[in-house]
């Protein structure tokens, strides 16, 4: 029993988190600027890349391959906005321009950053 | 009963990083952290994470489900054939009550991974996050969405 809806599940996982990925990629290309940008991909891309982890665990059903993936979805929990963050910091420093459609920006008036 | 536990997490997480998933491993694991323990022992108070379990688990739900539905949004908003008229960007001061180092890089965090928000910088003091919010009608409205959601949650679990 189980070891048939297993694969259904996994293969459902797979290609869920493949259309995640895929819009994240999308969003990418149709977003105005860059802080648009990061929030496909730093949400999107997350949620693919934990379903795909979720796959890997009922494929395999063996303990550690379980534990592992979701040691491996805690570590890009941990890294994705980190990432997100950096990039998007860096870009407002560096004076990458925002979109014509922003409407206001409370960064303006803050002191910039000594680093 | 504490300090069991966290003996137990940490073995558990010896096993997933070795990926061997067999009892002598395991007890392998568990002896290591035991030893770990040992050796910090005096820097070591009873630690949040068990002693707030409940709290912590609340935290971490909230946080899925946050997560998935902004997955589902930026998914929608991907695929609005007009995509401009969709957008309202902005740059929002958020004001954090929350205090420590581990409180305010865990709700930059949570706030990159939830609808619509996305964090860009802390100011010097500590005082302020500037989120971008992908769109925006009242700045009002965001701050008390964060204030009351996540920061009320995380000061829950570390006050």
């Amino acid at each position: 029993m189980l070891d048939a809806i297993l694969p259904v599940l996994a293969g459902i996982s797979i290609l869920a988190g493949s259309i995640f990925s895929l819009l994240a990629a999308i969003g990418i290309l149709r977003l105005p600027d860059l802080f648009t940008r990061m929030h496909a991909a730093s949400k999107a891309g997350t949620m693919g890349a934990g379903l795909m982890f979720l796959a890997v665990a009922l494929i395999s059903f063996n303990g550690s391959v379980i534990l592992r993936a979701f040691v491996g979805f805690l570590f890009v929990l941990l890294t994705a906005p980190v990432s997100a963050h950096l990039l998007a910091r860096a870009a407002y420093f560096a004076k990458q321009p925002m979109t014509s459609l922003t409407r206001f920006d409370d960064l303006k008036d803050a002191p910039p950053p000594n680093d | 009963m504490n300090f069991a536990m966290v003996s137990l997490i940490l073995a558990l997480v010896w096993v997933a990083i070795t990926g061997n998933f067999s009892a002598p491993n395991l007890l392998m694991g568990w002896l290591i952290s035991l030893l770990a323990m040992w050796v910090v022992r005096n820097q070591m108070t009873t630690p949040i994470l068990v002693s707030r379990m409940r709290r912590v688990i609340g935290l971490i739900l909230l946080f899925l489900y946050e997560l998935v539905l902004s997955a589902f949004r930026v998914a929608r908003l991907v695929l609005t054939p007009n995509i401009r008229s969709r957008l309202k960007p902005g740059i929002v001061a958020f004001p954090v009550t929350a205090k420590s180092d581990v409180e305010i890089t865990l709700l930059a965090n949570l706030i990159t991974l939830t609808p619509g928000t996305l964090s860009v910088d802390v100011s010097e003091d500590r005082s302020v996050i500037y989120v971008h919010c992908i769109s925006v009608d009242d700045k009002q409205d965001v701050i008390r969405d964060i204030a009351e959601g996540f920061e009320a949650k995380i000061i829950e679990v570390f006050e």
